[in-house]
């Protein structure tokens, strides 16, 4: 498949067929690494920047270990050590990097929409690893990652609970997008507070009960709960929470036989999460780290080769 | 018009516009042989109009006659053949932001942009740097206004200064509003930081009505996701960015609706965008509260869609609604629920909108774009003549005492032609404000200001129908 997109912002510029051909390019780079040796020459050459303007370990060392698997030279370029804590404008801090000739940028921002402007300015790829309350593509693509070896690939059928900060959540955005695509249907559930409004023009069904929303689904994706939403006067407080909304065994008795637990991390022990549940063979969340990687692989390898002549003899079988 | 009016006066006419075509209804008849023209049609149909003679002496309508009828000679002849005639319009909310932030817009380029747009009266609001909440600032203002337009040309679109409701826009003390007024003070409104408590904004109003003064609220309720830039509905949703619902200006539209009410006192609430408030504003009204209300062409013109995108400069407060909120809002102009239009003229420069949206001031850019807007909306059926009319000119200019062009005699020589069919591309060239933020960028506008004048006299540089 001639990979025909510049950036990735958000599941909405996929069709099922790109978003399945990613998931074969990423099964193929998580068997790679499997082996010893777990670095393939794909990108030697080729330049990323990792521009993280708001604090996150896992998924840039994701995209860092992706990068260099590939061979790209990745370089990290964090808000606290960039120009922007010195007043500069993101339009301004994009033509710098303009300037350096990457080959792609992974940008995480505070801002909705941030991965958005910057593609608009930059000639190079754009990766959006999570732009404010908008869009998480690359953590959806890895939770259908890791729901495809789950359930064989088929998502016909099956249901998924999102549950918790959905008002809030990019990944709770880009999830619901990327699973009514591969044909699943979606529930979501979590406190009035946290809900987006206009709810009636999104492709799910809410739930205001864990216990209700839970039955019978075949996976769960526990959101994080950020501490400020306390101070927000959006919940009274974390008890009371965690016994309200957070996913517990009891709850997973009611869901369909089989069913999986997903968690973007990092978790809240005890809080939107049952601890021994976490660590539970339910749980798929160390699965997901390990699926995020190969995800990024994959992404990296699509969107940089895309005009390349030799991407077609690179040697990717997929 | 007085009899003795008449022929004598028509022979020293300094200005003759010819065979205009007028849309409404002929208010006067003259040189002793008119009669009073038959009215536009009702039930929304537009009147074909006729063509007029314009008729002006020192600076003030003589009269309007049908084309032809009355054989004199002006000292200046215009062949106003294919244009449309319009009274100068009256804008009521605009922020200049001179003095302090000339760099987005300053007194000569706002009332530049005026002129061009056809507007004769501008009201602009207090939230420079500093405050217009002292009366030097205000003269400053009024000095700035004289000395903007060329002196060759002699006259440029009045300036009217809105002063300050509190000091320093901080909702704590009352500014001194009678220095203010004194100073040439139009109104008081604390417009962008609304009063946050409600005991003061009552003695602020109790104030105002012993300086027979009318207050104008931002109506927004402080607390409720204030100045988020986009509503909270379907497209925020989907974007991910906190929007404001509409409820936030509705309430506070109550609030004041009710305090006016209670003092027996006038007020009047700007940039008014749901239906939730026109209902507020229609049961009001139904009580016999002394409210009026304005909405800006944008409300009507566009809707939330335009965000899409994170387009920073659809981004204004209140924000841009839904298609239903647009619906009820041209329902509720064209039957006087709401009274006026005001652009809400809010100038910034482009590096400050071209950021994340989140970090984007709030405003749309409106004098070059206003007119064109909602003539649109009169040519496509959507609004009725004679409410455009009303809601650009007689409303505005009788609630805070303007002068107006009715076309009576006597009545300032303030009009404008307008080509109707010329098509032009809103872009940075050819505006004439400062400010380019404008969703309207790059699209394309029916109907373009030829020539522009008064008190008589041409306000435009290039004027292609002078003789």
């Amino acid at each position: 498949m001639q990979w025909k997109h510049k950036d990735l912002l958000d599941i909405s510029q996929l069709s099922a067929d790109e978003v399945r051909h990613v998931l074969a390019t990423a099964a193929y780079f998580r068997e790679i690494n499997s082996r010893p040796v777990k670095k393939v020459p794909t990108l030697k050459g080729r330049s990323v920047v990792l521009f993280f303007a708001e604090p996150s370990t896992r998924t840039k060392t994701s995209f860092d270990m992706a990068g260099k698997r590939l061979s790209a030279d990745t370089f990290a370029l964090a808000k606290s050590t960039s120009s922007l804590t010195k007043g500069e404008t993101l339009k301004d801090t994009a033509l710098t990097l303009q300037a350096m000739n990457p080959d792609g940028i992974v940008i995480r921002h505070a801002a909705s929409g941030a991965a958005q402007f910057l593609a608009e300015r930059l000639e190079c790829s754009v990766i959006n690893a999570g732009d404010g309350r908008h869009a998480h593509p690359t953590q959806a693509l890895l939770d259908a990652l890791t729901l495809s070896r789950r359930w064989g690939g088929d998502f016909a059928g099956k249901t998924v609970l999102i549950l918790g900060d959905i008002a809030h959540s990019r990944v709770a955005r880009s999830n619901v997008l990327l699973l009514n695509l591969l044909g699943a249907n979606v529930r979501l559930c979590g406190p009035r507070t946290l809900m987006p409004p206009r709810l009636d023009t999104w492709p799910v069904t809410v739930f205001s009960s864990v216990a209700k929303a839970a039955q019978g689904v075949d996976a769960v994706m526990c959101l994080r709960l950020q501490l400020e939403r306390q101070q927000a006067g959006l919940l009274p407080d974390l008890r009371e929470y965690a016994r309200t909304f957070g996913l517990s065994p009891r709850h997973m008795a009611l869901a369909a036989p089989g069913a999986c637990v997903l968690h973007p991390g990092p978790i809240n022990r005890g809080v939107e999460i049952d601890s021994a549940l976490a660590d539970s063979a339910e749980s798929l969340i160390l699965e997901q780290v390990e699926n995020g990687v190969a995800v990024r692989m994959a992404l990296l390898y699509l969107y940089l080769t895309r005009k390349s002549p030799e991407a077609a003899q690179s040697g990717i079988p997929v | 018009m007085p009899e003795n009016n008449k022929p004598q006066q028509v022979k020293k006419l300094d200005l003759a516009v010819r065979s205009a075509l007028w849309l409404g209804t002929l208010r006067v008849s003259s040189g002793g042989v008119g009669t009073r023209a038959k009215k536009a049609p009702k039930g929304g149909q537009q009147s074909k109009g006729q063509l007029v003679d314009v008729l002006v002496a020192r600076g003030r309508i003589v009269s309007v006659v049908p084309a032809g009828s009355l054989d004199v000679r002006a000292a200046k002849e215009v062949d106003a053949r294919g244009l449309l005639l319009l009274p100068s319009l009256t804008d009521v909310h605009t922020h200049l932001r001179e003095p302090g932030q000339e760099y987005k817009e300053d007194i000569a380029s706002g009332l530049s942009a005026a002129a061009a747009g056809g507007f004769s009266n501008l009201m602009c609001m207090a939230n420079t740097r500093p405050v217009n909440d002292t009366a030097s600032v205000t003269e400053f203002m009024l000095e700035q206004a004289r000395k903007s337009w060329p002196p060759a040309i002699g006259v440029g679109p009045r300036l009217f200064p809105i002063g300050a409701l509190t000091k320093g826009l901080k909702g704590q003390e009352l500014a001194p509003m009678a220095d203010l007024k004194a100073a040439g003070c139009m109104a008081f409104s604390n417009d962008g930081r609304p009063v946050e408590s409600t005991e003061l904004f009552r003695r602020a109003m109790e104030y105002c009505q012993d300086l027979d003064r009318v207050v104008i609220d931002h109506c927004e309720d402080p607390w409720l996701a204030p100045a988020a830039g986009v509503n909270e509905g379907e497209v925020s949703s989907r974007l991910g960015l906190a929007g404001q619902p509409d409820i936030a200006e509705a309430i506070q539209a109550a609030r004041d609706v009710l305090l006016a009410e209670y003092l027996g006192a006038p007020i009047h609430l700007a940039h008014i965008s749901c239906e939730k408030s026109v209902a507020v504003i229609r049961a009001a009204k139904a009580r016999g509260v002394d409210v009026t209300a304005e909405t800006c062409p944008h409300y009507l013109a566009l809707t939330e869609d335009e965000v899409a995108g994170y387009s920073a400069n659809a981004k204004v407060n209140p924000p841009l609604r839904p298609r239903s909120d647009v619906e009820a809002l041209l329902h509720a102009l064209a039957e006087g629920t709401i009274d006026m239009l005001a652009t809400d003229h809010a100038p910034h420069a482009a590096h400050e909108k071209e950021v994340e949206f989140d970090a984007a001031p709030c405003g749309i850019s409106g004098l070059d774009t206003a007119l064109c807007t909602t003539w649109e909306l009169v040519r496509t059926g959507k609004l009725p003549f004679d409410a455009f009319l009303r809601a650009w000119t007689t409303a505005p200019c009788q609630r805070f005492g303007l002068p107006v062009n009715t076309f009576a005699p006597g009545d300032p020589a303030d009009f404008l032609l307008f080509d109707q069919d010329a098509a032009w591309v809103v872009g940075p060239q050819t505006m004439k404000s400062k400010g380019k933020n404008t969703p309207l960028l790059g699209r394309t506008l029916r109907g373009r200001v030829v020539a522009h004048f008064l008190a008589g006299k041409s306000v435009l540089e290039t004027n292609p129908t002078a003789a």
